[in-house]
C-alpha cells in the first residue's frame, strides 16, 4: 500500500523529536510575535519563546480551549495580517458564536499534503476516482478531502454531500473508485443500492474514507459487506486543519497523525496532567506548521490514547485509539454537533426556568435519531389538546432550527426522566458506538 | 356559577388513568364526571369531582401536571333535541364551544353538559335568557 510521503510518515523518533522541537519553537516564537492573546497568556505564566528548546517544552505552554476561539471571535486569534489569509472556514455556530478558522496560501499547501496521505493511506492513486461527497462550503470537509485528492493526482469528482439518486448515477457513469463522506451517509447508499437492484458489477468502489461522526467497528464490517470496500476512519476537526489530522491505514489499528505538523499529547482533562502514551484521557493537539491560526495545546474534549509504536504499514507516526467520547456532553448526530445545553435555551425561552428534558438518540435505520423529551409543567400545561400540540410543534420548530438537524419533541409527565442526584440524565445515546 | 373541571395530563401509556383514579379514591373525592381527549402520545383527563381543591392538592403531590379550568354547567331534557338546542343558541351568539361532554343527573332525571366555552361570561348570559338552567358549582359537585 502506498505511503505518500514516507520522508515525514515513516521518520524515526529521534529525527520527528528533533523536527517537532524546531518546528514548535518557530510556532511558538511566532504566536508570541503576533497574538496578544498567547502573549499575555506566556507572560502571565513566565515563559517567553526562548525557553521552548525542545518538544519537551510543550508540556510548560498553556493551552488553548474552544471558548478563547469564541471569545476572539472572528479573527482575533489569526498570527497573520488579514491580506495573507487566503481562504476561512467556520463551523455551523449551533452552539454559540461561529468558531472561526482561517489559512495561508503555505497553510492550504500543508493542509493538501496531510489530505493527500490521509487520501492514499486507502490505498488511492492517481489512477483512481475519487467521489467526494463531504459537503463543500464552511465546513471543512469537502474542500480538505477534495485538495488532498488533487494532490495524489486522483480525478476528484466534488459532488458534495446529498441528492442520493445522483450519487449512484454518477457513482456507475464515472466509476467512482473511492468514495468519501460520513459512515452514516456510506450506509444509506448501501441500503439504497440493495433497494433499488442495481447492478454490482457497474459499481466500481474498492475504498472509502469515512468520518465526521463517531462510529463503530459494527458499523465497519457493515459498510465493507454492504457496499463492498475497504472502510477507512479519518479524523480530524476544523481547528487544527480539518480533515487530515489523523486517518487509519489498511492494518485498522488506530489512526495515524500527522505528527510532524500536528503534535498530539494526552491529558487528564480534570488536573491537566499530560498522561502517558496507552492512557486514556483527552486529545490535545499543537500545530507546529501553521501560520494564520496556530494553536497551542488545542483542548479538542475528544478521548483517546496514544500509540507510540510503528504500526505494521510502515509508518512511524503516533497513532490515537478511534475517539471514544467526549469530556464534555456533546453528541454528534448526523455529523452535526449538539450540546444538550441548546435545548435547554430553546426550553429557557417558554419560561424562567426550563423544563427537566432528555436527549435519546437511537439509530433508526442507518441515520441516527433524535427525540427530546420534556417534562410537562403546570404553567406548559393546557387543558385543551390543541394548545398541547401548539406547543409541541413550537418546541420541535425551535430545536430543529436551534440545532440544524430534525428531532421528534415528545411531551412527558413529571419525574419520568431519569435523575441521579437531583440531576436528570440529560443524554441516552442508544446507538452503542 | 362557574364549574372547576380539574385537567391532567397524562402521557399514553398503561394505567395512568387507574393511577389517578386511585389517587382520588384514597383521598375520598367521588368523581361526578370525566371524559378524555386522546393524542397518539398523551391525552387529557378532565374531571368534575365534589371537591376540586382537594383532588388538584393530591395529585399534584403525586407528581401530576394538574390545572384547573373553569367550565359551565347546564341542566337540558334528556329528551332528543335537548342539547342540539342550546348548541344552536351558543352558535348564534358566536360563541365557540371547544370541547363538552355530558352525565346523567341522578336526582333530576335530567342530562348536565360540562361546556368550555372561550367566554363563559357571555355564554351564561346567552344560555339563561334562552331559558336554559345554568347549574351552580354545589349543584354539580354534591348533587
Amino acid at each position: 500500500m502506498t505511503i505518500w510521503n514516507p520522508k515525514y510518515e515513516c521518520m524515526n523518533e529521534d529525527e520527528k523529536r528533533e523536527l517537532q522541537g524546531i518546528r514548535l519553537h518557530e510556532t511558538v516564537e511566532h504566536v508570541y510575535k503576533n497574538v496578544d492573546f498567547y502573549r499575555k497568556k506566556m507572560d502571565s505564566m513566565g515563559i517567553l519563546p526562548g525557553d521552548i528548546k525542545s518538544i519537551d517544552n510543550l508540556k510548560d505552554l498553556p493551552f488553548t480551549y474552544k471558548t478563547d476561539l469564541r471569545e476572539h471571535y472572528p479573527y482575533g486569534l489569526f498570527a497573520v495580517p488579514m491580506k495573507d489569509v487566503v481562504r476561512i472556514h467556520a463551523s455551523s455556530g449551533t452552539t454559540g458564536k461561529r468558531t472561526v478558522v482561517g489559512y495561508t496560501r503555505e497553510d492550504l499547501d500543508v493542509w493538501a499534503e496531510v489530505c493527500a496521505r490521509t487520501v492514499s493511506a486507502c490505498g488511492a492513486t492517481k489512477d483512481d476516482i475519487l467521489q467526494n461527497a463531504y459537503g463543500y462550503g464552511l465546513f471543512t470537509g469537502g474542500l480538505g478531502i477534495h485538495y488532498g485528492g488533487e494532490k495524489i493526482g486522483m480525478s476528484v469528482i466534488p459532488i458534495s454531500g446529498g441528492n442520493t439518486r445522483r450519487q449512484l448515477e454518477l457513482m456507475q457513469d464515472f466509476q467512482s473508485t473511492v468514495i468519501s463522506c460520513t459512515p452514516s451517509y456510506a450506509l444509506y447508499l448501501a441500503e439504497v443500492i440493495e433497494e433499488s437492484g442495481i447492478d454490482r458489477s457497474k459499481i466500481k468502489l474498492k475504498a472509502g474514507i469515512f468520518g465526521a461522526e463517531p462510529w463503530s467497528e459494527q458499523m465497519r464490517n457493515d459498510i465493507e459487506r454492504r457496499l463492498g470496500v475497504l472502510a477507512i476512519d479519518i479524523y480530524g476537526l476544523s481547528e487544527i486543519i480539518g480533515p487530515g489530522v489523523s486517518q487509519e491505514c489498511p492494518k485498522k489499528c488506530g489512526l495515524h497523525i500527522n505528527d510532524d505538523h500536528f503534535v498530539p499529547e494526552i491529558i487528564d482533562p480534570d488536573t491537566e496532567r499530560v498522561l502517558d502514551y496507552g492512557e486514556k484521557g483527552e486529545i490535545v493537539f499543537t500545530t507546529i506548521t501553521k501560520k494564520a491560526l496556530p494553536l497551542l495545546r488545542y483542548r479538542t474534549r475528544d478521548i483517546s490514547r496514544l500509540d507510540n509504536t510503528p504500526c505494521a504499514c510502515g509508518r512511524t507516526s503516533y497513532r490515537m485509539e478511534k475517539v471514544t467520547g467526549r469530556t464534555d456532553d456533546m453528541l454528534i448526530i448526523r455529523g452535526v454537533n449538539v450540546f444538550p445545553t441548546q435545548i435547554e435555551s430553546v426550553l429557557l425561552e417558554l419560561g424562567e426556568t426550563a423544563p427537566h428534558y432528555q436527549l435519546i438518540v437511537t439509530k433508526a435505520g442507518t441515520m441516527d435519531a433524535l427525540e427530546v423529551q420534556v417534562e410537562m409543567t403546570d404553567s406548559l400545561f393546557s387543558d385543551e389538546v390543541k394548545k398541547i400540540e401548539d406547543l409541541e410543534k413550537k418546541l420541535k420548530f425551535n430545536i430543529e432550527s436551534t440545532l440544524a438537524i430534525s428531532a421528534k419533541v415528545t411531551l412527558v409527565e413529571p419525574k419520568t426522566i431519569a435523575r441521579s442526584e437531583g440531576k436528570a440524565q440529560r443524554v441516552i445515546d442508544n446507538r452503542n458506538l | 356559577m362557574l364549574v372547576k373541571q380539574i385537567s391532567v395530563f397524562l402521557e399514553n401509556k398503561e394505567g395512568r388513568v387507574a393511577q389517578v383514579t386511585q389517587i382520588l379514591s384514597d383521598s375520598k373525592i367521588n368523581i361526578r364526571a370525566l371524559s378524555i381527549a386522546d393524542t397518539t402520545e398523551f391525552g387529557i383527563l378532565r374531571l368534575i369531582v365534589d371537591k376540586p381543591e382537594k383532588a388538584e392538592e393530591a395529585l399534584k403531590e403525586e407528581g401530576f401536571t394538574v390545572s384547573i379550568t373553569e367550565v359551565i354547567a347546564i341542566s337540558i331534557e334528556d329528551a332528543p333535541g335537548g342539547l342540539a338546542k342550546a348548541l344552536e343558541l351558543l352558535h348564534e351568539n358566536k360563541i365557540s364551544v371547544e370541547y363538552i361532554y355530558a352525565f346523567i343527573s341522578k336526582t333530576s332525571h335530567r342530562a348536565n353538559v360540562i361546556l368550555r366555552v372561550e367566554s363563559c361570561e357571555r355564554a351564561i348570559e346567552s344560555l339563561e335568557t334562552g331559558g336554559f338552567l345554568v347549574l351552580t358549582a354545589n349543584e354539580v359537585y354534591d348533587q
